[in-house]
Formats: C-alpha cells, structure tokens, sequence
C-alpha cells in the first residue's frame, strides 16, 4: 500500500500521514460497533434483547446516538484538578492504545510500519497507557479517583510481564520481532499457526489471553472500573466528550490486544485454508475475523464472571501467570533446541 | 503445592463451565418482549387503576370507609321523597345524590380493599395501568356526574324539604296530654291523627 | 458528611491535635461514608466505615431513611384487615411472609381456626414468596460480587412466581391476599397446573445456577471466609433466618416452634458446614439460601397435590372486634424471623401493633462481621445479610 500511495501522492510525507490514519479509520468505526455488539450479546446471554429501536434494525444506531448524546454534554472540570492533566490524560490513554496499530499488520500489503522490532514495540508502546490513567487519577483531586487509578496502574504495570513473556515465546520460536514476519511464519493451513505448533504455545497462548484481559481492565480485572472504592475508579470525573474518548481507547485497547493474540498466535492475515481465500483483502478480511473473535471471547468473559478483590488480583497475576511464564519460557527453550 | 495446582485447575474448570452456560444462553429465545409495541395481557383479577360506575353507586360509604390511605372522598346529599333516581343495577333503590365522588389515583395503593364492600359491586380495579400525567392534580380522579347547577339544585331542594318538613311538625296540633295524670283511672285516649309521624300525604316514605 | 469528628463518638477513635504537640495524635484512620445511595442495591442504608487504610476498624450503620411509621398507622385505621396492606409493604420482596405472621397472630388474637384448605394455600404462597425472595438475594449478590448474567436469571425465574400471584390476587409485588380468618380470593382453576410447571422448570434453573455462580471459583474466592459470623456471636445478637443458619445453627421456626400446618410436612432445614471456608462465612449464608429454595420446592410439591377442598372466605370474619388483650406471635420469612405483638383494646382498631423485623436485628450483626476485613469486602459481607430496607426502618 505504501508503494502505491506513494506512486500516486509522490509526497512521502503525506503519504506516512495517509497511512498513519488508515487504523483511525478502522478503530472508531470498530469502537462503536463494538459498543452495540457488546450490549446484543450481554443482552442475549440474558435472555432479553438489548437495543432493538435506535435506528430500526436492532437498534444498530444506538452507540451514534450516545455519542451524540456526549457530545452535547457540558465539560465539567473540577475546580481544583489539575486543568492540564485533566484535559491530557484522556488523550495519553489514547496515544498509548492507538500507537500500538503503528505495527500491527492487517494484512500482507499493509502495515503502518516494517519494523524488525514490531512487537517489542507495541509491548512497549502500550505501557504509555498506564501514565495516562495515573493523571487522570490525580488530576481529578479525588483521592477515590487516584486510589483507583493507582490500582489499576498496578494492575497493568503486573500484567505486563506475562504479556511479555508468553509473547516471548513466539519470538524464540520464530527468531523475529518483526510481526510481518511472525504472520509469513504462519502461511499454510491452520495446523501451521503457531498455537498447534507446541503444548508450550497453547498454553502461552492462554496466558497471553488471559494476561491481555487484565490489561485492557476487563472483567474478571475489572476493578478499577466497576465499583472500586465506592466509586468509579479513575474515570469518575470525567463526563461527556472525555469519558467517550477515554472508552474509545478501551475498545482501541481491546482490539489491539486481540489483534496481537491472532498475529502472534492465530495466524494473522493467513487464511486457514492455505492458499485458498487468501490475497491481500482476504488477509484483512481474516485477520479483522480472528480479532473478533476474540473481543466476543473477551464480552463472553465479561458476561459470565464475577470480578477479583485487587489482592485476588496480584495474587493470579504474580504467583499463577508469572511462574507459569517462565517455565514456558523455559519448555519452549528446550523444544527450539531439540526439535530443530 | 498440590493445593496450589488444584486451585488453578478449579479455577479454569469453573470458568469454562460458566462460559458454557452462556453460550447456550446465547441461541436461547428473549424472554422480554417490545414493550410500547406488544403489551401483556394481564389476568381478570389484575389490579390496576380504579373505575367507579356512578349508575350503581348508592352513596354508602362503604368504599371510603374500607379505604386504608384515605384515597377516597364521598358527600352525598339526601333525594327529596318527590325525585326518583332511579335503581342500581343489583335492584337497589338509590336515594341519595352522590354529588363528589373523588379518588385521589396518586394515594391509591391498590389493595382492592374498596372493591369488597361495595353492595352494588359499582367500584372495580380494572387493568388499564398506564395513566401518568403531567400535573399531579389530574391525578384526582372525580367521578360524580352531577354539575353545579345540579348540586345546588339538589341541596336547596332538600332544604326546601326540610324546612318544609320542620314546618309542617311546627304547625300541627298538639297531641292531647291527659290533664290530671293521676285521678283519672284511664287516660282520655288520643284522638284525631297524629300529625308529626307518617303524614298522609306521603304514606311510603321513609327516611 | 459532617465535619469530621475529632474522637468518634462511638468508638472512640480517631484522631486529634494536641495543642503544643504540634501534630495528631493517630492520623491512619478515615471516616468514609457508604452514603445513602449505593452502587450495591440494598436500599438507602449509610454506612459509616472507619478504616485504617486498607482494612475496616468499625462500621456503623445509620437507619431510618425508609422509615414509614407503620406501627403508627396501625393504630389508626379502622379495622384489623386494613393493617394488612400496611404489612405487605415492609418488607416489599417478601410480602406473603409478611401477611402470614400477622393474619396468624390475629387470628390468635380472635381465637379463629381457618379451614385446612386456606392453610394448604397460605403454605404454597409463603414458600413461593420465600423462593421470589431467595432470587433477589442471590440475583443481587452476584450482582454484588460482578456477576451481571445470574441476576438477569433470577429475575426470569422471580417473574414466573410473580405472574402466579398475579394470576391468583391481582397483584404482583404487594399483594392484600392473605385476610384475617382466610384469603382474598380462593386460587384460580389453572393455579395447580402453572405451580407444577413453575416447580419442574426451576429445577433445572437452580442446578444451572450452581454451575454459574455458586461452584464458580471466582465467586468462592471472593465470598469464603469472608465475614465470618461465629455461631454464638449470632445467637446473642439474636440473628435468625440464613444468617443464623449459615453459621451452623440449625434454628428455623417452622421445624423448631411450628405453626400454620408445616409440621405436615417433610423437610430439610440447610445449614452452613463450612465446605468452601469457615463455618458462617458469606459462601455458607448464600449457599443455605440456594438449598432453601430446593427445599421450599419440595414443600410446595407435597402441599399442592392435596389441597383440600372448602370455602377460603368461610371463616373470615365479618366484624373483629377482640377482647382486650395482646399476643405475640413469630413466624419464618425468608429473612429470618418476622414477631408481631399485637396489642388490643376492645375496639374494631388495634391499639399497638409492634413488628420484631428480622432485617433490623439482622444488620446489627454487620459490625461484628466486618472488623477487619477490607472495604471491598463490606459489600459482599452486607450482600450476604440479605436487607431489605423497608422491613429495617418499616
């Protein structure tokens, strides 16, 4: 895609910034659609029915009108938070969320950017997520809000090592940061996708997954969220346009960490088939599939589970995902070095 | 150590079966259903707002006696013996004109507890549940069907009545008192109609 | 909240500035308040949590935003029957129970014996009402612990005994039914077939139930040893219902100072055995909830096969005017035990209608329950009470 833009812009600048906006394209539209799936499946899991008359079929139209809604809303800012942290920290959260896409591969003719360290990056990148909620807790000056927010920083700050050491395990199998080329690892029918590749995988698959749930604070992690402290966690003070940003950067979050768990482990832009309904758009059309995939597992989750006490929390993420990190780290390890 | 691989095991295991639980859920039909475009239909006996058929209400009371919060407000004006009002529908005669009838819906509880004494069964619950309004007042509900006009005519033919009534008792002949109370062995016995009970002219009517 | 106090009244602690010592004395405590309005939805309920830190030093609940003066609206009406509606709204989930303790007091009162097919009936309805009211509890604790799906549930299952009311009185949550001396209407032709049909679909609901939440590893982790009520603690608070019962006490009214007919019956009375945690913990309350619900399934199935035939209204009187004289007596609502005392003067009006409500007696126990846990734990512990603020502050 780059080649082509660039074919006909002849302006490598504007070209970059094309491309740079293309996953913007892809993640609001994705958001508010993930808005109104999130609320048909809870409500059929239910056994009702969930939006049915915004818009007329199935209520499709609903997320727009909230986000109308939002829109119109007055901005509040509490009178003695910190205004410039305030305003930031919706923001951060959302840079720290959105960067990631920079090196996701939606299919084998786009990428935002080949680098050969693409998933040490987007590890890295995410992190920035967690500065954004530490000055959302703290500027909103309510010590509920920064208990809140500092919670949830630790949680992501825990989490981040089983994330990075399943993640790790892709990396000693292929021998490559670079995400494009962990998905061309994959090419062929199904069985090749990494996960079926060793038990070691499969599990660090899991991990990944479940470590990934914590990450984007979703049920069952979803404490800083739901009634932390009585109150609302770090988003309390925020109302309107801000609150929205700050859930778009939620659901960007969610499909950035699902769209890692395909590429890394799912085969990405691969077609399950081989060579069968595969090509540059069907990339993009199966990879789009496999994150969605998992944002349902992850509304599924969401549904079904009562949510951990923050000392339960710490407890799976250091003493149950991060052991079995490393010794996966360690199986895999052997395996590299005795099956090749 | 085996504890610790047996808390993990329940704890995947668990989930999973949560998971499937709704999942199944998922393909299951909503038990809800589109309220403003399909409505329930309630039981006979459902109890919602309260309806007053003013043909067959007698003016008893009983209905504001029974009621618990107080919800209902009767005053009734005695019918002059001249005026028919008609029959209720269970074949009582009415006689009294029911000039406010007003149930305060907003207080109601809805126990139904008016509806059982009714002797002409003219109050009911009925299964209309769907009257809000926007001002409180219009939540006064007043069923008498009389108009102004109507009441103050009543209420001065009554005191018309009366007034007559209490005339005619004034004007008529003293009963005779016998004279000397203890002389005579047997009073003289009362002569010529007595006038205050049971005129004449209006042999049937009873108070 | 008001300015906080310098030493709490109540307990004693807090802090306070010395004057020359330049600093407080113990500045780790915080007062924070569960206001009245609450993430959890038990009612306006406040309580006063003193903390030190991370880890609660005494909570003190503030009572009476739901207060309705209902004993003083008892001695104002005309007649005993028109109590009634006043006693359904006391505890509003659970109004049958309600009824039955003071239509069975009255009828001591009057010294009336009710035909035997009200009291078939009477049963049936008091242990559905128990089930409709075990499904909120366990709905709205899951809702409490995270759980949104086993809520939704239970509101399912609630709504097919309120559609069973519905069709037997005319109303769905605050019913009038059950008189003095009988019932207000006797039960519709297709009662007996919807109360089998309700029994053979709820089965299954409550097995699924188990797997959803009870058995659910996340939930035990949240609720086991959380909260621990010692069966003596709870006996000389003089809590009843599930709370007693889970901490192993084996006390239900209806076993141990049987009335209306229950003694005809056959029936387990569940208790806390610690399975999941200590004995009495909120896993132990929940799960006597869960088994209570089986247990007035098979109540119901034995009762509505032999309801006897009989006039419902044959005995229910047409002036009450009792002598002087007063009577208390208790039954089993599915929050513990429901007293009523009921004064009475000669007159068509009672002169004192006194309610001993469970839910009151119960929430004193909160906190000797919750010393020492930590915050988030105070709402599953107060989850786990079951309260309904309308029979706390009637």
């Amino acid at each position: 895609m780059k080649e082509f833009l660039l074919n006909l812009l002849h302006n490598e600048i504007i070209v970059y910034s094309l491309m740079a906006f293309v996953p913007l394209a892809w993640v609001v539209p994705f958001a508010l659609f993930a808005v109104w799936w999130e609320r048909k499946i809870s409500a059929h899991m239910q056994d009702r029915l969930g939006p049915m008359r915004t818009g007329g079929w199935h209520g499709w139209a609903q997320t727009i009108a909230d986000i109308l809604k939002l829109i119109q809303k007055e901005d509040i800012i509490p009178t003695a938070a910190d205004k410039t942290l305030f305003k930031l920290a919706p923001f951060v959260v959302f840079v720290g969320s959105y960067a990631a896409y920079a090196a996701i591969p939606f299919s084998a003719a786009y990428i935002g950017s080949e680098i050969n360290i693409g998933l040490f990056y987007v590890i890295a990148i995410s992190s920035l997520v967690v500065v954004g909620l530490l000055m959302a807790g703290w500027a909103s000056n309510n010590k509920w809000s920064l208990f809140g927010a500092l919670r949830s920083a630790a949680q992501i700050v825990s989490y981040e090592i089983p994330v990075a050491l399943s993640l790790l395990t892709v990396v000693m199998v292929t021998g490559t940061f670079d995400l494009q080329a962990i998905n061309r690892a994959q090419t062929g029918y199904f069985w090749h996708w990494l996960v079926f590749q060793n038990p070691f995988l499969f599990i660090a698959a899991i991990i990944y997954f479940v470590a990934s749930l914590a990450e984007v604070n979703r049920t069952p992690f979803d404490l800083p969220e739901a009634e932390s402290e009585l109150v609302g966690g770090y988003h309390t003070e925020y109302g309107g346009m801000r609150f929205a940003l700050l859930f778009l950067a939620e659901y960007a979050n969610m499909f950035a960490v699902s769209a890692i768990a395909s590429t890394a482990f799912f085969g990405g832009w691969n077609s399950p088939f081989g060579d069968f309904l595969s090509g540059p758009l069907w990339g993009a059309f199966w990879f789009i599939s496999k994150g969605m995939v998992f944002i349902f597992v992850q509304m599924w989750l969401r549904w079904t589970l009562p949510r951990l006490r923050v000392d339960q929390l710490m407890y799976v993420g250091w003493k149950v995902l991060i052991p079995f990190s490393f010794v996966l780290v360690v199986g895999v390890g052997f395996w590299v070095m005795i099956f090749r | 150590m085996g504890r610790y691989f047996k808390n993990i095991w329940d704890g995947v295991f668990t989930v999973l079966i949560g998971m499937k639980i709704t999942w199944r859920h998922l393909f299951t039909p909503a038990v809800t259903i589109q309220y403003p475009d399909v409505k329930l239909k309630l039981p006979e006996r459902a109890r919602n707002r309260l309806y007053v058929n003013m043909d067959d209400c007698i003016g008893c009371d009983q209905c504001s006696m029974a009621c618990p919060v107080d919800c209902i407000t009767i005053e009734t004006i005695k019918s002059t013996p001249d005026v028919d009002l008609g029959m209720t529908s269970v074949g009582t005669k009415k006689r009294l004109y029911v000039p406010r009838f007003d149930i305060d819906i907003a207080k109601c509880c809805y126990c139904a507890l008016c509806v059982y004494p009714c002797p002409t069964e003219c109050i009911k619950m009925t299964d209309v549940y769907e009257f809000s309004e926007y001002e409180r007042t219009n939540l006064i509900y007043n069923y008498s069907v009389m108009t102004p006009a109507e009441i103050d005519e009543a209420k001065l033919k009554l005191s018309t009545y009366e007034k007559e009534q209490a005339a005619k008792k004034a004007a008529a002949p003293k009963p005779a008192v016998p004279v000397s109370a203890g002389v005579a062995a047997r009073p003289a016995p009362l002569t010529g109609p007595a006038p205050a009970a049971g005129t004449p002219q209006n042999p049937e009517h009873k108070p | 909240m008001e300015a906080a106090p310098a030493i709490h009244p109540a307990t004693g602690k807090g802090s306070m500035t010395v004057p020359g010592l330049g600093r407080s004395l113990k500045s780790e405590e915080m007062i924070i308040n569960m206001g009245p309005q609450h993430p959890s939805t038990h009612g306006v309920l406040r309580l006063e949590l003193i903390v030190d830190g991370e880890v609660v030093v005494d909570v003190i609940p503030h009572i009476g935003y739901l207060h309705r003066c209902f004993e003083k609206h008892a001695e104002h009406m005309t007649n005993y029957q028109q109590v009634i509606p006043y006693c359904d709204r006391m505890d509003y989930v659970a109004a049958m129970n309600n009824d039955l303790g003071y239509a069975i007091a009255c009828e001591k009162l009057l010294k009336i014996k009710v035909p035997d097919r009200v009291e078939y009936i009477r049963v049936i309805m008091a242990e559905l009402q128990r089930i409709a009211s075990h499904l909120i509890a366990i709905g709205t604790y899951g809702l409490d612990i995270g759980a949104f799906t086993p809520f939704l549930y239970c509101f399912r299952d609630r709504e097919r005994i309120l559609d069973i009311f519905e069709q037997t009185c005319g109303a769905r949550l605050l019913y009038n039914y059950i008189w003095i001396g009988g019932l207000s209407h006797d039960i519709p032709p297709t009662f007996v077939e919807k109360v089998k049909d309700f029994c053979r679909i709820f089965r299954p609901n409550i097995k699924e139930l188990n797997d959803l939440l009870s058995y659910n590893k996340i939930f035990i982790e949240r609720t086991a040893n959380v909260g621990v009520l010692p069966a003596e603690v709870g006996i000389n608070y003089g809590a009843s219902g599930p709370i007693l019962r889970g901490s192993g006490v084996a006390w239900d009214l209806r076993k141990n100072d049987p009335y209306s007919i229950y003694d005809r019956f056959d029936f387990e009375i569940p208790t806390g055995k610690g399975l999941m945690g200590t004995v009495g913990d909120c896993w132990d309350r929940y799960m006597v909830r869960v088994h209570e619900m089986e247990q007035s399934l098979n109540i119901i199935e034995q009762a509505v096969d032999r309801i006897p035939a009989g006039d419902v209204q044959s005995a229910v009187p047409k002036r009450i005017r009792p002598d002087a004289s007063e009577v208390y007596v208790r039954s089993e609502t599915p929050k513990g035990e429901i007293g009523y005392y009921i004064v009475a003067d000669g007159t068509t009006s009672p002169f004192r209608v006194k309610v001993r409500p469970p839910c009151f007696v119960n929430l004193s126990v909160l906190p000797a329950m919750s010393r020492g846990a930590m915050i988030a734990d105070v709402v599953a512990i107060l989850g786990s009470i079951d309260i309904v603020l309308g029979e706390v502050d009637r």
